[in-house]
């Protein structure tokens, strides 16, 4: 009996590798993002972009499998992206869906996953419930969250004397969670939160809420929205006088993308944070230039991480020998990541990917030497400090 | 300090005057629609649109063919109100005898191609226009503090209201504009050309949009968005004020402005949709709207 057991166990290990295939013969990862609306230059097309390029800088196949990218527009609606997604795992064989960008929608793709037994990398979403109360086993988030923000905005505006806060909040999810974890990162600070105005998302014209802002009397107008919502916002305040009477303001979510858009006459000595930045390292500058050739653009966070999620998935299915769901989420979480965007990266048992980022000002038009560098680097803020510990985090997954 | 509802009243009036200056945009923008409406009976869906293409051919001229604000002013809205006219001329003027919604049916598809083109070559977070030189910066009003552009900008759309209104309700060609659309067969039993007319008239209606554009560019981020983002609300604008009628769009659009602009103090969660609950009350009460003829 000891024999037998033996044997079979032996030729299981044997068997294994052989088993363990890529299903349908071929990895297919989903970009499913805003393509059409406020955020299709925050990630768009420009994701699809990246993600491809990640499949070829990997060399097309893994386990001798074809890799295919599929893509499509969600329009920041959970119900479509929701429905694409069933879509794309019950007919299209689709093994991963990537990018994600805004929270409602990524909160409901990465349920809808897990009940598929499907694994999701988030690089778009800001929200930290994707990693805390709402964890999944098989859900994954790369680029930053609504806490790396607040650490490293809001501390470095405090730091620099910016102790009262007022928020001009994007009236959804995102916004609250943005505005309650820097108003709390502010006040352990010793900083204080003195008013908070809630906007519609997509408003055009915010002088309304910049003139409460400026009779609050802050020292900060922290701006809890993203994409064009922060532009405008940050145009207006030019306008109205609010940097030149003395505020500062701090766009919380703000990217390459958007500074390129407003221009560095408006967006000149922003301060914010991101993960990534073509031009602060060689590597990240030869992956940049690469990008832009392809896209005519310089990539973000959230395309450098798009790529950075695609190669990471990529080398967990090699890894693993199969791109069964199990398998490979395993592998996610125990593989550290070293890559163009991240250094010494390592997954929490939540699904977070801890990794450095860094506190960015925006440069002043004259000193600008090329095109696209539009930041100085101030700070780097490693991964623990900008990221929930995981045992923190709210995930029922960790112990 | 006074205080009105828990407001002070000087932050009160600043917010007054910001509302007064969306409602500037808000009635140069209904008063294109309430005239493509009231003269050609289409539903003019590519408002928007036009909006936009102002914003973009201004940043063109700027940026391609170094022409400034100024000229802009006056060059972008005729190569919109051009382009309109031949649309009109080559696709819409074949809708006239048709049922109206397919006029709304073709502008709202011709707005979506406009836009998705420019997205295309823009992007959708845009491109920056800087305001001209003459003004920039402030002024302390002690309420507030105003930017001089935005004072310029109330100036030039009431000049340009009063401009259109005067135009179709006190000259020879408002005149015949108005009986082209009483009765257009009498009319061009008179030798006047009413085809030609009703182009003028298109042709009108995306120039003001354009020309609202183009005041727009330097404020708001000129974004291939921009528009869909405003003509909903116009529409509710033209709806209230009583679609056709062009004093009601003016006077409509200013208050509504305004209205907006107390509910961004009070209550800023529902600055968006204060226009539509008026809208929904104004329409149970008078259908007409608040300048329309009662049918």
């Amino acid at each position: 009996m000891r024999k037998f057991l033996l044997s079979t166990a032996a030729v299981g290990l044997i068997a294994a590798p052989a088993v363990a295939e890529v299903s349908d013969g071929v990895v297919k990862i989903g970009i499913l993002n805003d393509q059409s609306g406020v955020y299709a230059d925050f990630g768009g097309k420009y994701s699809y972009e990246a993600a491809k390029m990640a499949v070829e800088d990997f060399g097309g196949k893994v386990l001798d499998a074809s890799i295919e990218v599929v893509t499509a527009d969600h329009q920041n609606k959970p119900d479509i992206a929701s429905n694409i997604a069933r879509q794309w795992y019950d007919t299209e064989k689709v093994d991963a869906i990537m990018e994600l960008t805004t929270s409602s929608v990524g909160l409901a793709v990465q349920a809808l996953s897990q009940e598929k037994k499907k694994i999701t990398i988030n690089t778009g979403a800001a929200t930290t419930e994707l990693t805390g109360p709402q964890c999944t086993p098989y859900g994954f988030h790369w680029a930053y969250d609504t806490h790396a923000l607040a650490v490293g905005t809001g501390g470095a505006l405090v730091k620099a004397g910016g102790d009262s806060w007022f928020f001009l909040t994007a009236d959804y999810a995102f916004g609250y969670s943005l505005e309650e974890q820097t108003g709390n990162f502010v006040k352990s600070q010793g900083g204080t939160v003195v008013g908070a105005v809630r906007h519609p998302l997509a408003t055009t014209d915010y002088s309304s809420f910049l003139l409460q802002a400026q009779s609050s009397g802050a020292k900060v107008i922290g701006l809890a929205n993203a994409g064009m919502d922060t532009q405008n916002a940050i145009k207006q305040a030019a306008e109205f006088g609010i940097t030149a009477g003395g505020q500062r303001l701090a766009a919380l979510l703000f990217t390459l993308a958007e500074v390129h858009g407003i221009g560095l006459d408006a967006a000149q000595g922003l301060t914010l944070t991101e993960s990534f930045y073509w031009n602060r390292t060689p590597e990240s500058r030869e992956f940049g230039e690469r990008f832009k050739e392809r896209t005519g653009v310089m990539p973000n966070m959230v395309h450098a991480g798009t790529y950075s999620a695609v190669t990471q998935y990529l080398k967990a299915i090699q890894e693993a020998g199969t791109d069964e769901t199990g398998a490979v989420a395993a592998k996610l979480h125990e593989m550290p990541v070293n890559d163009v965007f991240a250094q010494n990266g390592k997954v929490g048992p939540n699904g977070r990917l801890i990794k450095d980022v860094y506190l960015m000002e925006v440069k002043a038009p004259g000193d600008v030497k090329e095109d696209w560098d539009y930041y100085n680097v101030l700070a780097t803020i490693p991964g623990d400090e900008a990221f929930l510990n995981p045992a923190e985090s709210g995930c029922p997954l960790v112990k | 300090m006074t205080m009105i509802f828990g407001v002070p009243v000087q932050a009160l009036m600043g917010q007054l005057l910001v509302g007064l200056i969306n409602g500037s945009f808000y009635a140069l923008l209904s008063l294109g629609l309430a005239v493509i409406f009231g003269l050609l009976r289409v539903i003019n869906f590519a408002h928007g649109a036009q909006y936009m293409l102002g914003a973009f051919v201004a940043l063109l001229l700027l940026t391609v063919g170094g022409i400034n604000y100024w000229l802009a002013l006056i060059l972008a809205p005729l190569i919109v109100g051009l382009f309109a006219a031949l649309v009109e001329k080559t696709m819409l003027s074949r809708l006239y005898r048709l049922d109206p919604l397919y006029g709304l049916l073709f502008t709202f598809g011709l707005a979506l191609a406009i836009e998705g083109t420019f997205r295309w070559f823009f992007g959708a977070s845009g491109k920056p226009y800087a305001p001209p030189s003459q003004l920039t910066g402030a002024v302390n009003l002690g309420f507030m503090f105003l930017p001089v552009y935005r004072g310029w900008v109330v100036i030039a759309s009431l000049a340009v209201c009063l401009g259109v209104w005067l135009l179709i309700e006190r000259t020879r060609l408002g005149a015949y504009l108005r009986a082209a659309t009483e009765n257009p067969v009498l009319v061009q039993a008179f030798g006047v050309n009413v085809p030609l007319l009703l182009t003028l008239t298109y042709a009108l209606g995306a120039g003001l949009a354009g020309f609202a554009g183009v005041l727009a560019a330097p404020v708001y981020q000129v974004s291939p968005l921009m528009g869909s983002n405003l003509i909903i609300i116009v529409f509710a604008v033209v709806v209230v004020g009583g679609m056709g009628s062009i004093l009601g769009a003016i006077v409509t659009g200013y208050l509504l402005g305004v209205v907006e602009g107390l509910t961004k103090v009070f209550y800023p969660e529902a600055s968006n949709i204060v226009i539509f609950v008026i809208m929904a009350i104004v329409l149970i009460l008078r259908p007409a709207g608040l300048f329309g003829k009662d049918a």
